[in-house]
């Protein structure tokens, strides 16, 4: 009898996802409620030691599909095995991890399967023997509880909001080895590798954040190098900012955001940006350095559980959401405040 | 070439969303085009000014997403199509993607269809991947650079920017692609294009016009809530020094136990 709750483990060059792991509590839980056990879905091209572990953190099966043709992620041959999987199979809830690709594969199976995806949902509870999820809507300005009439329910959950089990190496359980289903020749694609690849904690998976606005370029006592235009001199001295604020990160072993502003100046790639039109975090401590808090930055770092705020500005309405606020010049917090943590943090 | 932009509208980000009696209200603050298809608009009209052709905008929504449509006329796109249907009233992602895949369909040779990343509004971020698994074409999602497009070869190479850096991919045309931020800053819309969107008579499609049977809606939403009001207490740490400042901040980060 198959299981009724399955997770998707995402994996990048071998390695699962951290987020994946936090999957298999939520969905012990569920299946603790609904009957049978858990089983675990992994694909890619050398995986076996992913699905190795996923026994340990609490698969009693696992489903693990090793192919040349999952080698990079490709939405639609991982698609293909999933949707195969569970179309024959029949479970009734598929839990992922909300990344770029749990979320796309979601979307996918959803339509071969005709049914519905909940994504980056932060609570699930079952109700008339449906998962009832929350999740937050309007970039987190309102919380919503949505419920999928068809099966398999699809639900992405979000990082951090789950805590993932400790990992046990005594349990056991079954791998079955599964094909893939659709041969290269008939894949649309082809990746050819990766440019300027991520350094660092991701935003989504970071329990710190140390974020930086359009204040990291205010620092008056930089003399920025001969021949630069006005516009390379903001942007040097926003980068000379943001040097700071990624000591502190790296101290912390935290991730880098920005605000919207820092972003549209040129400071810093998007990809750091949390926001509405950002990523939405709420890791453990977030730290506001030259940030004033637009409700559009509000709506993506609200839900973290100590804000800390370093602006010069008291009026700024990031004071209103901080734990701890600093009405100062970062240039001048900054380096003590790391050096200080540091060697708190060490001692 | 023959491009499709798909858009929505939705509340302005600057608006304050909140739920008064069981209704979601945002007060006198405007629906605009959202945000993220601005972004996959300005995308199109680059790539009509480059290859040439014709560029065509969609809404699935009420008569109230003319408005996000006009805005992507004034931006310059060619032709704005709404479609809309009673039946529609609960679509979900998944209807929602079979309607705009049979639109784009009876376009007719579509080469590219380019969507924003997800809308600011439900947040659900997955009708561009669903629609192109509906049509069958390969879904380039996330994308921060198209880095070529030949509609001769029928062939695109894209950025995509995932949490481990940007992927290079390539595919073949027709695709499906959903931009990020990094595509590019959208034009404004010029005073010509405001003038001709506002005279604008905008075709609306029924479901029985685009020709598809759509699935019945299977997400359901039972209730929608103000989140809980966190009650903090702002704490403003000085001292004489920014040493000293620093230092006392970083105690009572410590005791906060969250490192």
């Amino acid at each position: 009898m198959a299981d009724k709750v399955w997770v998707y483990i995402d994996q990048f060059d071998g390695e699962a996802i951290p987020s994946s792991w936090e999957l298999f509590g939520a969905a012990s839980k569920l299946a603790n409620e609904m009957g049978g056990g858990v089983t675990a879905v992994v694909a890619g091209a050398d995986v076996q030691q992913v699905a190795e572990l996923a026994v340990h953190y609490g698969a009693d099966q696992v489903y693990v599909c090793n192919d040349e043709t999952l080698k990079e992620f490709r939405a639609e041959p991982y698609a293909s095995v999933l949707s195969g999987l569970a179309s024959e199979q029949q479970p009734e809830v598929i839990l992922f991890p909300t990344t770029s690709r749990g979320r796309e594969l979601a979307a996918m199976v959803a339509v071969d399967l005709k049914t519905g995806v909940l994504p980056d949902v932060t609570n699930l509870e079952i109700q008339d023997g449906k998962v009832l999820a929350t999740r937050p809507v309007y970039g987190g300005k309102l919380i919503s509880k949505v419920v999928c009439n068809a099966q398999p329910q699809l639900i992405t959950l979000r990082g951090r909001a789950f805590s993932p089990p400790a990992a046990d190496s005594t349990k056991t359980g079954q791998v079955d080895p599964v094909a893939a289903s659709v041969a290269e020749d008939e894949i649309k694609t082809k990746v050819s590798g990766y440019t300027e690849s991520q350094k660092g904690v991701s935003l989504n998976d970071a329990a710190v954040i140390v974020s930086g606005g359009r204040g990291v370029s205010n620092n008056p006592s930089l003399e920025p190098p001969a021949g630069l235009d006005e516009s390379e001199v903001e942007i040097w001295r926003a980068q000379e900012g943001f040097k700071l604020v990624g000591e502190l990160a790296s101290v912390l072993n935290a991730a880098v955001g920005a605000s919207r502003a820092a972003v549209d100046a040129g400071y810093i790639l998007y990809e750091h940006q949390v926001g509405q039109t950002g990523k939405v975090v709420s890791p453990d401590l977030y730290i506001a350095c030259g940030i004033s808090g637009a409700i559009q930055h509000q709506a993506g770092m609200r839900t973290s559980k100590v804000i800390v705020a370093i602006n010069k500005d008291p009026e700024a309405p990031i004071f209103k959401m901080a734990r701890f606020g600093v009405v100062g010049d970062l240039f001048e917090i900054l380096p003590p405040l790391t050096e200080s943590l540091k060697a708190r943090l060490n001692s | 070439m023959k491009i499709v932009v798909c858009v929505k509208q939705v509340p302005d980000t600057a608006a304050k969303v909140v739920v008064e009696n069981g209704q979601v209200t945002w007060g006198d603050a405007p629906l605009v085009i959202n945000p993220w298809d601005e972004y996959a608009v300005e995308t199109a009209l680059l790539q009509e000014e480059e290859h040439g052709g014709e560029v065509t905008v969609i809404s699935v929504g009420g008569e109230d997403a003319k408005e996000a449509l006009k805005h992507a006329l004034a931006m310059g796109c060619g032709n704005a199509i709404l479609v809309s249907d009673p039946s529609l009233k609960n679509a979900d992602s998944l209807v929602t993607s079979q309607v705009l895949a049979a639109a784009i369909q009876k376009i007719g040779d579509v080469d590219v269809v380019f969507f924003g990343k997800q809308a600011i509004d439900g947040d659900v971020g997955v009708t561009a991947a669903q629609t192109a698994r509906v049509l069958g074409w390969p879904s380039l999602t996330l994308v921060s650079e198209i880095t070529e497009l030949d509609p001769g070869s029928k062939t695109i190479s894209v950025e995509r920017s995932v949490e481990e850096g940007r992927q290079v991919v390539s595919g073949q045309l027709p695709a499906v692609v959903s931009v990020v931020k990094d595509i590019g800053e959208p034009r404004y819309p010029s005073f010509m294009g405001i003038r001709k969107a506002s005279r604008a008579e905008i075709p609306m499609w029924s479901i029985a016009e685009v020709g598809v049977e759509v699935s019945e809606p299977v997400v359901e939403w039972p209730d929608l809530f103000n989140p809980p009001k966190q009650e903090v207490v702002t704490e403003i740490v000085s001292g004489g020094s920014p040493q000293e400042t620093a230092e006392t901040l970083a105690e009572k980060i410590i005791e906060e136990k969250v490192l």
